[in-house]
């Protein structure tokens, strides 16, 4: 108990220098500090917490011994990691989103496309493909393959209406003027519609990249072979090895995480014309 | 040389809307011609026309001895739109480089044109900033810069100046003035304002609208050299209120 009141009195204590540390340092240091000492305090509670209340290993084992199987059992972790990120989530991610970006094209120039798969696009884009998971397994078998096919059926519909939305987001002056310059269709596309549409592909990846993750993980839950995240998780849960889960949440969460934030950078450098990025 | 024609010019719209009927014009090559008129009565259509971004249902229409279609290929006119229209990923030189660059030149020679028409519209030293960064006024000046820019013969320009306050405008007028005079080009300028058309122009159609069609052509005996203040001289005022005359029956 007395543990557990500590971890408050620890917490206050951290507020407050976190506080004080927003108000101290310049802008750019504090941005940075501020979210660190924030993230350190809740781990740092969590820990005395779990501790001091004795909270069972099974419900929610202590940071520490997370990041201690984080370091033990880094092999395991890194294949899991090629298996599932790399080799599911991502192939599945560049397929899903390059297939819909190429289809986009198409339909910006037939009206039938259009019409025809946009109203099919929204409709899929909200069903719970992940349902899908088991079928694709038996299509394409236990290997990664299953799980970037669930990947690409994940993606390619949100991105697919980005996409499209995007193509069509110039304005009648902007069409008008390279009519004016009688330019070619191709001229048109590299020019004015693909740079137009840039905010809103980059939209699109960034949407699909948590359905990427979720979808390679969860495929797995229905089969795989003796390696992957999600493999993992599922049956380190039935041995009861739930630092070996938390690990394994940690580095999905570090790499999608990782993954979003190289977009930011993308997306700043593409498109610091658009209104929502100037400075 | 007649560098615009139109005979018997008609275009209906989806509708049985009648933008234009029976329009007859005749414009030569150096004149500066403003189109006014109530909205409705046709004016950006027909300059539309011309600019082969509309295609007439009826008459005939020949643009430097074209039909617009192929003056339009040939690249013979620059448009200026109602608003700037710069694309917002490219600077002010970029915007302007944009037509060369479609029209395959040379790199030299696009850096050499780009320089030129800035200075020309005064916009030195800002071609490096986005457009986002320019005031309405100098936007709109790029974008004039950017019509210039592959020297055209004729500047085709659908109220250039309307979204823009009274004083930027008297400023703009008299550079288009000076820039219409040294380069000798043949303007088509659609416009609201008959200070503005009667300041500009040597020739001034004056429009009725439903269906719309040419009320009146005034020529405009004022010199080419026309300082500002030469809009309280009573030649200004007598011109003037003769296209307000007109514009007036063409209402009833």
């Amino acid at each position: 108990m007395m543990i557990a009141i500590f971890a408050l009195v620890l917490w206050g204590a951290l507020w407050a220098f976190n506080v004080k540390l927003a108000g101290w340092l310049s802008d750019r240091y504090a941005r940075i500090a501020v979210p660190i000492v924030f993230g350190l305090t809740l781990v740092v509670m969590v820990e005395l917490l779990v501790i001091g209340l004795n909270v069972s290993f099974v419900i929610l084992p202590r940071p520490s011994e997370m990041v201690v199987r984080l370091f033990t059992s880094y092999e395991m972790l890194w294949e899991d990691f090629v298996q599932t990120i790399l080799k599911g989530a991502l192939t599945g991610y560049v397929v899903g989103c390059s297939t819909a970006l190429l289809v986009a094209f198409l339909a910006s120039w037939s009206d039938f496309l259009r019409r025809g798969l946009l109203p099919l696009g929204n409709f899929v884009a909200a069903l719970p493909v992940v349902g899908l998971a088991p079928i694709m397994v038996m299509w394409f078998g236990f290997g990664w393959e299953s799980k970037a096919a669930i990947v690409v059926s994940m993606c390619f519909f949100p991105m697919l209406v980005n996409s499209v939305q995007g193509l069509a987001a110039t304005n009648a002056i902007e069409r008008d003027l390279f009519k004016t310059y009688a330019a070619t269709p191709l001229q048109q596309l590299g020019l004015l519609r693909l740079p137009a549409a840039m905010p809103f592909i980059l939209n699109g990846l960034k949407v699909c990249t948590p359905l990427a993750l979720i979808g390679a993980i969860v495929a797995e839950f229905f089969g795989s072979p003796f390696l992957g995240m999600g493999f993992r998780i599922k049956t380190s849960v039935g041995t009861l090895s739930l630092d070996l889960v938390w690990a394994e949440i940690i580095v999905a969460a570090i790499a999608g995480t990782g993954f979003f934030g190289l977009l930011l950078i993308i997306e700043r450098s593409l498109t610091f014309w658009h209104p929502s990025q100037r400075r | 040389m007649s560098v615009v024609t139109a005979e018997g010019l008609s275009l209906t719209f989806p509708g049985d809307v009648q933008a234009l009927k029976d329009v007859n014009l005749s414009v030569e090559a150096g004149e500066f011609v403003s189109f006014i008129g109530p909205s409705g009565c046709g004016k950006t259509t027909f300059l539309r026309v011309v600019a082969d971004l509309e295609k007439p249902t009826g008459g005939e229409v020949r643009v430097t001895g074209l039909s617009p279609e192929e003056a339009r290929m040939q690249r013979a006119y620059g448009y200026v739109f109602q608003q700037p229209g710069l694309l917002p990923w490219r600077t002010v030189e970029g915007n302007i480089r944009l037509p060369l660059a479609l029209m395959g030149q040379d790199k030299h020679v696009m850096a050499e044109r780009v320089a030129s028409v800035l200075k020309m519209v005064e916009l030195d030293g800002f071609g490096t900033k986005y457009p986002w960064q320019l005031s309405g006024g100098m936007q709109q000046r790029a974008s004039i810069a950017r019509a210039l820019a592959f020297d055209a013969e004729l500047l085709l320009m659908d109220e250039p100046f309307g979204a823009l306050d009274e004083i930027v405008r008297d400023r703009l007028n008299d550079q288009l003035l000076d820039l219409w005079r040294t380069t000798q080009k043949t303007v088509l300028f659609v416009t609201h304002s008959i200070p503005e058309a009667v300041y500009l122009s040597t020739k001034i159609v004056v429009m009725s609208p439903r269906p719309g069609r040419v009320a009146k052509v005034i020529n405009n005996p004022l010199p080419p050299d026309r300082p500002l203040e030469v809009r309280e001289s009573t030649e200004f005022l007598a011109v003037a209120a003769e296209v307000r005359n007109t514009l007036r029956e063409g209402m009833d």
